[in-house]
């Protein structure tokens, strides 16, 4: 009977199935181990490649490069838990750096941060009114912000042809300097923001919410939640990232442009979702995505290295994501 | 193919097995259907009922055994292949595209127009516009298109998956009749429902699933219920017996200031006029068919949704909600009947637990990690949550999501606790551990209100019962007279004098005042 | 819709309540096209010398966007969204220009159709992902993105290649009347084409089962998968169409991927009428939109406002529309 042949390999097959469950429960439950291999993995093969590539001025270059993409993927990876998007961290994080640059000269480098991040901060409360309170949705909503913004930063920067004048010191000091001759400064930014979101998102009521909302919005309104103060905070959280993302990035690419960071906009999705957060919200967390951009940061310097051009990197990319999201479709779905 | 009695098999499925990851939904299912034969399919929640029937509409591969129609091997890979091999499912979540009109839905199955008309007026329903789309018909109505769809299509067998839960009494009538009619004749029936009643009005015998095998086959006569039931369980049926010494319980709680106050409390065409009490120590119950206001009454006092009219006091005092978080804060808590619209489903229990602690805007600063950690292991240990699978609470059986809903008020203290049919679709031990708990709160000051859609279970868990009726509140009585048939009575709205089978009862009033009332219902829905 | 079925009907519509049913149905385009009217009446009074040849420039601006619209559009209706729309735009137009490049017409011909069918295969290739890992549209057609974009790249590094007259011809001009674009003809009979013959099968019913509810779609026997697969495959067809319209209305091909054109695709479905949820709308709205919107630009130039502003309008618009639409919605619930 076919019953009976059905059942004889079993055993063999449930050892096997005993590991790839000990896998899947791995990727599920501590995204963070497998990533870190990969990571690894990519460092040695820098290494393998380009003998004497992996130093400590190395780590430091790579860490600089990855520290705006890392912040911006950290307002990403905030919205998506909430099963948002933001498509508008690139408008603003370019308008952010732009800004500090034409207004250092006239008001002084802390003041001109102040004005970048208050921009910033009211475009994100923008966002989270039309979010939380009008319903929009965050990718038609994120999007007009976005165009908004973009088209803001246009005027703006028609208007300081004159003061324009390319990137200021203090702020190549933040963006590309270190301290010690090896740590860099825009890392040293970075720690707390990141210590502030890990902590936050474990361990605060309002990281509790922003899971909640994401995972069940009807669930989190029986139990009292508001989510439009949630939602509200939320994408102002993430404008002031990503204004701070911005002139960070201006700062390590000497570049003052209103387009400088729509190039990592999507990337930075891309680190969100290799570090293991849902694009359908509820589940994820920062520290994957730090690994994910650290990850991304690392295939480039090291397609560079090789002299695999722009396009190929691109195409890499494409394949690493869609790689890296059905391996975790596959350990996170039930059926 | 034949069995027993020599008889050729419509539908044969033999040794069906199914694991999904670990775990076993299906060990060993069989199931044989006879031409012209109503065929229940029994089993308590985690059975592997739902999973047989994906596995027979073609949703999910079997990983073993075999399944014939009509004497003929058969691998149905997609619910499309279920189809063209003659079997039609009809779920309770009618399949009708709600951005299609009634004539494209039509279309997508290529019905014919012509008998799903004749089955509509067959089903009650004959003035439906073909034209409709199917987000703007009730969902009763949608129901009956996507029976009558399925009736037109002419299917060997046809598989109704809870059609009839909720359904309006007057629909559900017509649908029985409808599927009584098929007996006998060379088609066959697959009739799944959590009603006893019904399974004995129309069905011919039932196939019992328990733990992923068939467990046994019931010729349908006077007092199989018991078997059906010990057969599910396992064991000899241990009653439900929360509330059994209830009548001698202090009643005290008549004398005190209401706790929660309803007074003309209206809610657009549904909800018109409720009036009612509900004490501390009081479990109290409400009873009502299908669409009366019970829904509405509930958003409304729970604070999902404003009253449109009427009023609302809490001990005494005069409140407005206009968010849910502001009947927590009055210490009025909601527990779902949906558990998809209550629960985190990706989340931990701890997390799923202590949502409400968190949702106030004060409380969104750190956690005091140590304090969660023993409330919550409070809650779950008076609730007897099996945690076993507690990293998400998706991975939970049915019966322990439902208590995980109820612990998150619990951890808190509860004051007021309003249930929305909190024992739907969960097993009868569960139930039982349910009732005893509210019971326990009761009897420790809480005040409950209770709506369930299953009349016996009043008597087991209620001091006192009212019953809506049109979003009116038509009898108050104490649970110890609230009988079956009485309920049944005053759900309908009838005068309690004339002695009346249940049965007779329906009927009578499916005639009269309950289509009245679906009509009025409809119509307000439509518009 | 016949007399047989309406004679069973309780109630008989008359002419007048179809009518006014046509009207409540497409209400949203309807609404669109006079304002469209509005708005040309407008360009004219504020610039009296506004006439065929702004027309004409406006359809040859308006076509790629119009022919991307449409290709969002379809693949939303199915359920899905395409964020990879503006990429597969630049690496069809690429091919198509890299090839026809001083070839003859006849050999150019060819290319177009094969370039078509490319888009179909790249369609194919988005959807088919999409229902083998079970990953969420948005991340496999970002991805999918940098992959087409990274293929733009290697076909043509900088913007180069040719097209031939006649392809040319197709968009640039009029057609009998000055006051007939044959971009806009060339559109009508695109869509007219590709569209009208599925929209009127089963295809067409797939696709909007599908998006409309999966599930229900699936139990209807609705083939799930190969419905959203051909509604990427139509998706693509249109994205590649308007790789063609951008080499023929310029001449050559530009590897430049175009998160633009995916963003601006849909914010136009968005205005047009299309549900982000799927299962609503059409390609004539969406279609208008672009219209609309190009025609905006166009307007505040003559009204000498920074073109920048048109940005900050074309969001500010789309924010708009979507609380409008919110608000008609939520009070539509209530009642």
């Amino acid at each position: 009977m076919s019953g009976a042949t059905a059942t004889a390999p079993a055993p063999a097959r449930g050892e096997a199935r005993v590991s790839a469950a000990g896998i899947r429960a791995l990727l599920r439950d501590r995204p963070a181990i497998p990533l870190a291999i990969l990571l690894g993995i990519l460092i040695v093969m820098s290494e393998i490649v380009r003998p004497g590539t992996v130093d400590a001025n190395w780590a430091s270059v790579i860490i600089r490069t990855a520290v705006p993409l890392a912040i911006l993927a950290g307002a990403q990876t905030l919205t998506m838990l909430t099963g948002g998007i933001d498509l508008s961290v690139g408008a603003v994080a370019s308008m952010s750096g732009f800004v500090v640059a034409t207004l250092v000269g006239d008001m002084g480098f802390m003041s001109a941060i102040l004005v970048a991040i208050a921009a910033a901060a009211l475009a994100g409360l923008m966002t989270g009114i039309g979010v939380g309170i009008f319903r929009v949705h965050p990718l038609i909503m994120t999007l007009a912000m976005s165009l908004v913004v973009l088209g803001l930063a246009n005027v703006w920067q028609l208007q300081n042809v004159q003061t324009g004048s390319g990137v200021p010191p203090e702020l190549r000091t933040l963006g590309a300097g270190f301290t010690f001759g090896i740590i860099p400064n825009s890392f040293v930014v970075f720690i707390p923001i990141a210590l502030l979101i890990l902590f936050g998102l474990r361990r605060t009521g309002y990281g509790r919410m922003l899971y909640a909302i994401g995972d069940n919005p009807v669930a989190a309104r029986l139990s009292g939640a508001k989510s439009w103060q949630i939602l509200l905070l939320l994408y102002i959280i993430s404008a002031v990232m990503a204004g701070i993302a911005g002139f960070l990035l201006s700062g390590a690419t000497n570049t003052a442009s209103v387009t400088l960071a729509n190039s990592l906009l999507l990337p930075s999705v891309a680190a969100a979702v290799i570090g293991g957060t849902s694009i359908l919200g509820g589940r994820g967390g920062y520290g994957g995505t730090i690994l994910g951009a650290l990850i991304l940061t690392v295939v480039t310097a090291l397609l560079n290295s090789l002299g695999f051009k722009e396009a190929d990197r691109l195409i890499l990319f494409g394949a690493i994501i869609v790689l890296v999201a059905a391996a975790y479709t596959r350990v996170t779905s039930e059926s | 193919m034949t069995d027993t009695n020599g008889t050729e098999l419509l539908l044969e499925a033999t040794g069906i097995s199914k694991t999904y990851g670990a775990v076993v939904a299906l060990k060993s299912a069989s199931l044989a259907v006879r031409p012209g034969e109503v065929h229940a399919l029994m089993g308590a929640n985690g059975a592997g009922k739902s999973t047989l029937v994906k596995i027979l509409t073609g949703a999910v591969r079997p990983d073993g055994g075999s399944i014939t129609m009509r004497g003929r091997e058969r691998a149905v890979h997609s619910p499309a292949e279920a189809r063209r091999s003659g079997l039609i499912p009809v779920y309770q979540e009618p399949a009708l595209i709600p951005d299609l009109d009634i004539r494209s839905n039509l279309r997508l199955t290529d019905t014919p127009i012509e008998p799903y008309r004749h089955w509509m007026s067959e089903l009650g329903l004959p003035d439906l516009n073909l034209a409709n789309v199917a987000r703007t018909v009730p969902l009763a109505s949608l129901r009956i298109i996507d029976l009558a769809r399925a009736l037109a299509a002419e299917p060997d067998v046809l598989m109704l998956d809870e059609m009839t839960a909720a359904l309006p009494a007057n629909l559900t009538e017509r649908v029985l009749e409808v599927v009584g009619r098929m007996r006998g004749g060379d088609r066959s029936v697959i009739f799944i429902s959590h009603r006893m009643i019904e399974i004995a009005a129309v069905c011919d015998r039932a196939t019992v699933l328990r733990e992923g095998e068939t467990v046994g086959i019931v010729d349908i006569t006077a007092g199989s219920e018991e078997r059906i039931v010990e057969l599910m369980l396992g064991q000899a049926v241990e009653e439900l017996s929360a509330r059994q010494e209830r009548g001698a319980t202090d009643e005290s709680w008549r004398a005190a200031t209401p706790r929660l106050s309803a007074r003309g409390l209206s809610h657009g065409t549904r909800l018109a006029d409720v009036t009612f009490d509900l004490h501390p120590g009081e479990v109290l119950g409400v009873v009502a068919l299908e669409g009366q206001g019970q829904d509405e009454l509930f958003d409304v006092l729970a604070g999902s949704d404003k009253p449109s009219g009427g009023e609302m006091l809490i001990d005494g005092k005069p409140v407005r909600f206009g968010h849910p978080a502001d009947a927590i804060r009055a210490g009025v808590v909601y527990v779902a009947a949906d558990r998809a619209e209550a629960l985190l489903m990706q989340r931990s229990v701890r997390e799923n637990i202590a949502l409400p602690f968190r949702t106030a805007f004060s409380k969104w600063g750190p956690i005091n990690i140590g304090d969660e950690r023993k409330k919550v292991t409070a809650a779950i240990g008076t609730l007897q949550i099996d945690t076993r699978a507690q990293r998400e609470v998706r991975r939970l059986s049915g019966g322990n999501q439902q208590k995980v809903t109820i612990a998150r008020w619990v951890a808190g203290g509860v004051r007021t606790m309003l249930c929305f049919d909190p024992t739907r679709g969960i097993d009868i031990r569960t139930k039982t551990q349910i009732y005893a708990l509210l019971t326990d709160l009761a009897a420790a000051g809480a005040a409950i209100l209770i709506y369930t859609s299953e009349l016996k279970e009043i008597q087991l868990a209620c001091d006192r019962v009212i019953v809506i009726f049109g979003g009116k509140v038509v009898a108050e009585m104490n649970a110890a007279d609230a009988d079956e048939p009485t309920l049944l009575r005053a759900a309908y709205n009838l005068r309690s004098d004339a002695v009346m089978p249940e049965q007779a009862a329906a009927e009578a009033v499916a005639a009269e005042s309950g289509s009245e009332a679906v009509a009025a219902v409809e119509e307000a829905m439509t518009k | 819709m016949t007399a047989a079925t309406t004679t069973a009907e309780a109630r008989k519509p008359g002419p007048l309540d179809t009518l006014a049913d046509t009207a409540r149905k497409n209400g949203w385009t309807i609404g669109l096209l006079v304002f469209l009217g509005v708005l040309l009446a407008f360009t004219r009074f504020i610039q009296p010398t506004y006439g065929p040849s702004g027309i004409q420039n406006l359809a040859i601006q308006a076509l790629p966007l119009a022919l991307a619209a449409a290709a969002q559009a379809v693949v939303v209706i199915a359920g899905g969204i395409d964020l990879s729309i503006g990429s597969m735009m630049a690496l069809t137009s690429v091919v198509a220009a890299a090839n026809m490049e001083d070839q003859s017409p006849e050999y150019a011909v060819f290319v177009v159709i094969a370039v078509l069918v490319l888009g179909l295969v790249l369609g194919a290739i988005n959807g088919t992902l999409i229902v083998a890992t079970r990953i969420p549209d948005i991340v496999v057609t970002l991805a999918m993105g940098f992959v087409w974009a990274g293929a733009a790249l290697l076909v043509l590094p900088t913007p180069g290649g040719g097209a031939p007259d006649w392809l040319k011809d197709l968009v640039l001009g009029s057609l009998g009347t000055e006051w007939l674009p044959k971009a806009l003809v060339l559109l009508a009979i695109v869509v007219a084409i590709v569209w009208l013959p599925i929209q009127r099968s089963k295809i067409g019913l797939w696709l909007y089962a599908n998006g409309s509810s999966p599930l229900a779609a699936f139990r209807s026997g609705v083939p799930v998968n190969r419905a959203k697969i051909i509604g990427y495959m139509v998706g693509g067809l249109f994205a590649a169409l308007a790789g063609l319209s951008l080499t023929a209305s310029t001449g050559i091909g530009t590897p430049v991927p175009g998160p633009t054109y995916t963003l601006l695709s849909v914010a136009a479905i968005v205005l047009g009428g299309v549900s982000l949820a799927g299962g609503r709308g059409g390609l004539f709205g969406p279609i208008v939109a672009v219209f609309i919107l190009s025609l905006l630009r166009t307007d505040l130039s003559f009204l000498r406002i920074n073109t920048n502003l048109s940005t900050v309008a074309q969001g500010i618009i789309l924010v708009a529309v979507v609380m409008v639409g919110t608000l008609v919605q939520l009070r539509r619930e209530r009642r």
